[in-house]
């Protein structure tokens, strides 16, 4: 505990001398705010934006939360599908690749023309991003049972049911976890890349990636930092909340799961 | 099939009747391997008989078609007069490794088997209550298996095949993982338990000295493919405890089996008994 404490401080002083070399260098080389605000720019904008700064925080973040839920119920669904039919795994699994290896930029434009402006198509493109690693790893984990725990099972007179729900859907518990935390950090990336195509269908409001678009254009450089910054916090939040829930659902049996401070 | 014997015998039989009779029993893989070749013989109410052989023999293919979890490619094989499919209820297995699940509790464990045959809760929970004493694991009840020892493992291994109350048990390797002070009191322990419960056993194992101490019957399989080189009575009387392994009779039998174990391993006993 100590020793992370420890840690944690030399993290903080660094960042706090990157600041000081920031605002030193801002200054003397009398780079122009346009182009590069230094630090205290940046935290002014914050604090005189903070409205509309909190506005399009929780915007995207409601967006992200829509777009991963959806790739988790739909991802577990599809994988459990998957677990229960190997001929529908041989002969779809394939697709799920090509859905990954499609870049996102390229069919944010087509979601956009289907779904029209707003939060169902920004979403979506999260959903889209999320799907591919949700699926991956939970049919990795709901295929990879050992044979003689299935046996077990069918020496009980298990119905395939049992043993897909009770025996497979636990034992892939840990692998949809790993997905949810893949998941949980580029569905903020994926809700940011479709603001940016999809943002609003107001004028001069909407999510992160609409504002930071908004932002560069009007040259306002200290306001579009502070929606990187607040960007880069989302995320940190997905991703921890996703460690959250794996911890709290699997430190009590799961060895890659439990904290290291327990002792 | 069944031997006259004059051996004593722990547990009184039914007349000859075969709780398992495997007949001409041949079962080749899909690559096509042959696993076992025209395998006959039978395993009467009451008996502990022992599968002995060197790797490739088939051992545990043997057990899996007993156990209905595998089948035949020629022959029969019928337990208590059934299919094997249809014997289930009456046969518990205890695998190699514990195959335990790891997000349940140990008294959840116990209990899986009960709950996948949908028994009602409050006699679910007396009866795993009860087993949990039987092993000596009734403190334990609600740690995780990640908190438990090799050996308790298996216990509650044991202790979820014993929860169906099985009339038949197979045993595939179960103690190989142990070290031998744990394993010679798990044998002690599934003796105690054999003579009070009155179960039919097939036994999958490597260790000549843990055949002898356990069993009525030893089969001793050759391999590549798997046949039956030879079937020996235990000439040990019951009942056997840990003093047992100390006398004399038991280093003799060792040795009798061991000769006739290395006679198959080095390729002389082509004849099948």
């Amino acid at each position: 505990m100590k020793r992370q404490l420890w840690l944690a401080a030399n993290s903080l002083v660094v960042f706090l001398l990157l600041l000081v070399v920031w605002q030193v260098a801002v200054k003397a080389l009398h780079v122009p705010a346009y182009m590069l605000p230094g630090p205290r720019a940046v935290a002014r904008a914050v604090v005189e934006r903070f409205g509309s700064l909190e506005q399009s925080f929780l915007l995207t973040a409601e967006e992200a939360v829509v777009g991963l839920l959806a790739s988790i119920a739909v991802g577990v669904a599809v994988s459990l599908m998957f677990a229960q039919f190997s001929l529908l795994r041989r002969v779809l699994y394939p697709y799920t690749i090509l859905l990954q290896t499609v870049p996102i930029v390229a069919i944010a434009p087509l979601i956009l023309m289907w779904a029209g402006p707003g939060l169902i198509s920004v979403a979506m493109v999260a959903f889209l991003i999320c799907l591919p690693p949700m699926i991956a790893n939970t049919t990795q984990g709901l295929v990879s049972v050992e044979e003689n725990l299935v046996h077990l099972f069918l020496m009980h007179k298990a119905t395939p049911m049992q043993v897909l729900l009770q025996l497979r859907l636990p034992h892939a518990l840990p692998n949809l976890f790993v997905g949810i935390r893949i998941s949980a950090g580029i569905a903020v990336i994926g809700a940011i890349t479709g603001e940016l195509f999809a943002g609003s269908s107001r004028v001069g409001e909407g999510g992160l990636g609409y504002s930071i678009l908004y932002a560069s254009g009007q040259l306002e450089t200290d306001y579009l930092f502070a929606l990187v910054a607040a960007a880069a916090v989302l995320g940190f939040v997905f991703f921890f909340a996703g460690m959250f829930l794996e911890w709290y659902f699997l430190h009590n049996w799961h060895e890659g799961s439990r904290l290291e401070t327990q002792e | 099939m069944a031997e006259v014997t004059q051996v004593e015998r722990p547990v009184k039989l039914a007349a000859n009747f075969p709780e398992i009779a495997i007949e001409g029993v041949t079962k080749k893989f899909r690559e096509g391997a042959t696993a076992l070749e025209n395998v006959s013989f039978g395993v009467e109410k009451g008996e502990f008989v022992s599968l002995l052989g060197p790797s490739g023999c088939g051992k545990s293919t043997l057990l899996k078609l007993v156990a209905g979890l595998s089948s035949v490619t020629e022959g029969t094989v019928t337990v208590n007069g059934m299919t094997p499919k249809n014997a289930r209820e009456l046969v518990s297995f205890i695998f190699q490794d514990a195959t335990l699940l790891p997000w349940r509790t140990v008294e959840r464990n116990v209990g899986l088997g009960l709950e996948l045959e949908r028994v009602a809760r409050p006699t679910r929970e007396e009866t795993v209550r009860q087993m949990l004493k039987v092993v000596g694991l009734e403190k334990v009840a609600k740690r995780y298996p990640r908190q438990l020892s090799g050996g308790m493992k298996m216990r509650v291994s044991i202790a979820r095949a014993l929860v169906s109350r099985p009339r038949i048990l197979l045993l595939d390797e179960p103690f190989a993982a142990l070290d031998e002070m744990s394993r010679d009191r798990m044998n002690e322990e599934l003796l105690r338990l054999y003579l009070e419960q009155q179960w039919t056993v097939m036994f999958v194992t490597h260790s000549v000295a843990e055949a002898v101490f356990l069993s009525t019957r030893i089969v001793i399989l050759a391999p590549h493919p798997g046949r039956v080189a030879h079937v020996e009575e235990v000439r040990l009387p019951w009942p056997r405890t840990e003093e047992t392994r100390m006398t004399e009779e038991f280093e003799h039998e060792v040795g009798r089996i061991s000769r006739l174990l290395r006679g198959v391993k080095s390729g002389e006993a082509r004849e099948v008994a």
